[in-house]
């Protein structure tokens, strides 16, 4: 059977440069610095929160509201707003046959009460002691379940009815190449029509930093761009964002009238060891069974600015010119942050509205490793580069 | 395809030629099913960490010389690498050489465990002042503590899993709360039913009693208090049914298409010829009243499956009042009344809930019930709850002719995901 084309038909993007699709398109058609960039809150730690939202907008119970730490908040929103994007949004038959798949990583801990506990005793042994001690009258019953990665999508379902499937994937950034990968292939191959896809991440959070650090994956020093971190051993600054896609068969989005954002052509996904030059052998392994033709090429990075994949990734890209393609690269964690899980998904979106608008958006680096593109914007490669490991590429094309 | 390897729906025919599993039963197919067919419990005092104050003292847990001091991250990898090499082995295929497939695994949460929050506390409290997170993040700068950070990264255990047994591409990490193990499953029937691939290595694990683990499940009442004998607290679809035995395992399953299976000769042990799944949009931890979303799971299963009844229910059971009550009403629904005649057991009377684990290490019971034509008992049915009047497999294990199986699992957050497998007989006629 020939595969199905497969089409955005909607997004839905919350990050630190603000909310909805025309205001990404704007900051990032402009190109320059972060929005939002907090170097204080967590110093030495440089993190870019979100600014005010009013999720009732999409969360309209505050019972909802209430059961939810920020990050299922985050990803609530965000997937409402796609939802909308796409009028899906308040049709029950619609919303029956939608299938959610969803990125995801920890819940959200209490930090303060996890400092309680620490702050109280020393030892180990006493330390459980006082984990049963405390956390029984500290913890609100429903709310712990706000540590459990599928409940992001167990309350997309109860806020805004997506009831088909529900498939959480895990694994850092390569949960967000999973994702938009199972959902491309499903739809490709006739298994669903229509899915609501995507992650969420809440960078301000102290224990996500914690988990993050331990394996020195941060960026300690004051902002800079993705590409420029190298020179002091690299990391990653992360970003609050919620971003999520629906992804619809040609037909299905036919039958409805909807008109496409782009069309995914192919996602291709690995995972290689990383030994030195792993990461650039396996890219330039995906990018050939891409089938890219030659001439102007735009790129929507994923890098996250940890080394030494950054570097190997755009060893990559950097190659792909020995081959005849003139590539313009953007890294949209220079302008919105690492959003981990949702950081693919959020490339993908991106590259989509530019595809949409037939405009790529401004170089923003100071490196000189982002140029204008040449000539028409036709097609982007998304890459998406794990900070330990997953590496990802989608081939987006402009729908005439 | 020669039309023999595709299902009524022209999908190629996908097989089980490999299994493996592990619980507080015991390690292997022979040493579990052996538990189960004779209807011995796994269910045991926690002797891991002091329980004074619990209200639920039990557990199905797993105790290895390997993996002290306990930790989660490698308990869960160290069980699932057992269950894969017992799968693999019964599929001859062998260890070490490329597995000629994606993994789909299945995983608990990675988090932080009390102990590694009270060595980063301690020794960033010698660096640094401030809050408690302050100081451990400086004890993390230090660098001292990278060997946990494969703790905390959600990637781990698939990577260890994918580096051990060399399968191909990006290993998937599954996570539909309850629903996990057979949510592993069925994205391996899809890979293979897609024509992506001719194999598929899925796998489930959970490892994760410990006490804020006890703690949570204790908070939502789920958990069965009845503490004394540990053996008699687990009691699916009983009247006194009072929650959930939090317990721990792993099962794999290495599935291929039928047609890839027979030509190099490999033994078939059955087939898995539905799946269904459908999200609840509720509650939380309540599946809505009228059952919709577990209906639909079920009825989506048999559909794939092209199936009106079945000859065995493997069901969830967890002994919670609503699960059971909720799973009954869902099956009356579906199956009508054929139900009557459709015995079912819930193997958590003997093992407890093994949680992301119990669709992988329930589709591994169910397989091993098609093959021997044994139904495992539902222990403990004492007192038979007469408002689900169920023909309950109790006590002891029933002979049966068996060709096609139902396996149920239900997860928190709303996600349901059913599993229909099939004997060949049935699955070609």
């Amino acid at each position: 059977m020939k595969p199905r084309d497969v089409w955005i038909t909607g997004v839905g993007l919350l990050s630190s440069l603000g909310e909805g699709n025309a205001i990404h398109e704007r900051q990032m058609g402009a190109g320059g610095a972060p929005i939002r960039l907090d170097e204080t809150s967590y110093a030495p730690y440089p993190v870019h929160p979100l600014g005010d939202v009013d999720f009732s907008l999409q969360i309209p119970k505050k019972s909802d509201q209430r059961q939810m730490e920020l990050w299922q908040r985050i990803g609530v929103y965000a997937s409402g707003l796609a939802l909308a994007d796409s009028g899906l949004a308040h049709d029950p038959d619609l919303l029956g046959k939608t299938n959610l798949v969803v990125a995801a990583g920890s819940g959200e801990r209490d930090t303060a009460v996890d400092a309680k506990i620490l702050e109280s005793v020393g030892s180990a042994g006493e330390t459980e002691l006082l984990a049963k001690e405390v956390l029984p009258t500290a913890l609100r019953p429903t709310l712990f379940l706000a540590q459990l990665s599928n409940l992001l999508a167990g309350n997309i379902s109860i806020v805004h009815n997506v009831t088909a499937s529900s498939r959480t994937f895990m694994g850092e950034e390569m949960a967000g190449f999973s994702a938009i990968e199972n959902a491309y292939r499903r739809i490709a191959a006739g298994q669903g029509d229509v899915f609501l896809v995507g992650g969420a991440l809440n960078a301000a959070r102290e224990d996500l930093l914690l988990g993050y650090e331990l394996g020195k994956n941060l960026w300690p020093h004051p902002y800079l761009p993705v590409w420029s971190r190298k020179v002091d051993g690299g990391g990653f600054i992360p970003g609050s964002a919620g971003a999520f896609l629906v992804l619809e068969s040609r037909e299905h989005a036919e039958a409805r009238s909807r008109k496409p954002y782009a069309r995914i052509r192919d996602v291709l996904t690995d995972c290689c060891q990383r030994r030195p030059g792993d990461a650039t052998r396996t890219f330039e392994t995906l990018f050939s069974k891409l089938n890219v033709s030659e001439g102007p090429l735009a790129v929507m990075s994923g890098a996250s600015g940890v080394e030494p994949v950054t570097s190997e990734e755009l060893g990559f890209l950097q190659g792909l010119e020995d081959k005849g393609h003139q590539v313009a690269i953007r890294a949209h964690g220079t302008r919105l942050g690492h959003s981990v899980e949702a950081h693919f998904p959020a490339g993908v979106g991106l590259a989509a509205l530019a595809l949409a608008s037939g405009q790529f958006f401004a170089p923003s680096d100071e490196n000189w490793v982002e140029s204008p593109l040449e000539g028409e914007l036709s097609r982007v490669l998304v890459t998406g580069a794990g900070h330990w490991r997953g590496e990802g590429l989608a081939l987006l094309e402009r729908v005439e | 395809m020669a039309s023999q390897y595709l299902d009524r729906k022209s999908r190629p025919l996908v097989a089980v030629t490999g299994m493996g599993v592990v619980t507080s039963l015991g390690r292997g197919k022979e040493e579990n099913w052996l538990g189960l067919a004779s209807g011995s419990s796994g269910i045991r005092p926690i002797t891991r960490f002091p329980t004074d104050g619990f209200k639920t003292t039990i557990a199905g847990t797993i105790e290895t010389p390997e993996t002290q001091p306990y930790s989660a991250y490698e308990l869960a990898s160290e069980i699932a690498e057992d269950a894969i090499t017992e799968a693999l082995q019964q599929a001859r295929l062998e260890i070490g050489r490329p597995f000629a497939g994606p993994l789909y695994i299945a995983t608990p949460p990675s988090e932080f465990e009390w102990p590694l929050l009270s060595d980063l506390y301690r020794h960033g409290s010698s660096i640094q002042s401030g809050s408690a997170y302050e100081r451990m993040l400086a004890a993390a700068r230090t660098g001292q503590f990278e060997a946990y950070a494969r703790h905390l990264e959600f990637a781990s255990i698939a990577s260890r899993l994918q580096e051990r047994f060399a399968t191909i591409g990006e290993p998937i990490s599954i996570c539909t709360a309850c629903a996990s193990g057979a949510t592993a499953i069925q994205m391996g029937v899809e890979a293979i039913r897609r024509g992506e691939t001719q194999m598929a290595l899925c796998a489930a694990t959970d490892a994760t009693v410990h006490p804020e683990g006890l703690v949570r499940f204790s908070l939502l009442s789920a958990l069965s208090t009845k503490n004394d004998p540990p053996s008699k607290a687990s009691k699916p679809f009983s009247r006194n049914r009072d929650g959930f035995v939090i317990a721990e395992g792993a099962g794999a399953l290495v599935l291929e298409s039928l047609a890839s299976a027979q030509a190099r000769g490999a033994q078939i042990l059955g087939l898995v010829t539905g799946c269904g799944e459908k999200a609840d949009d509720y509650h939380r931890t309540r599946s809505k009243p009228d059952g919709t979303a577990i209906i639909g799971a079920i009825r989506g299963a048999m559909e794939d499956a092209g199936l009106d009844t079945v000859d065995y229910v493997n069901a969830h059971g967890t002994s919670t009042p609503e699960n059971d009550k909720m799973e009954y009403f869902s099956l009356r629904a579906v199956l009508g009344e054929s139900l009557e005649r459709t015995p079912v057991s819930s193997n958590k009377s003997m093992i407890g809930h093994t949680l992301i684990a119990a669709g992988a290490v329930e589709a591994v019971f169910s397989l091993l019930t098609l093959a021997t034509g044994v139904l495992p008992p539902t222990i403990n049915y004492d007192e038979p709850d007469p408002e689900l009047p169920l023909d309950v497999v109790a006590h002891k294990a029933r002979p049966a002719r068996v060709n096609s199986i139902l396996s149920n699992s239900f997860g928190f957050g709303g996600q349901n995901a059913c599993l229909v497998f099939s004997s060949l007989k049935e699955a070609m006629s």
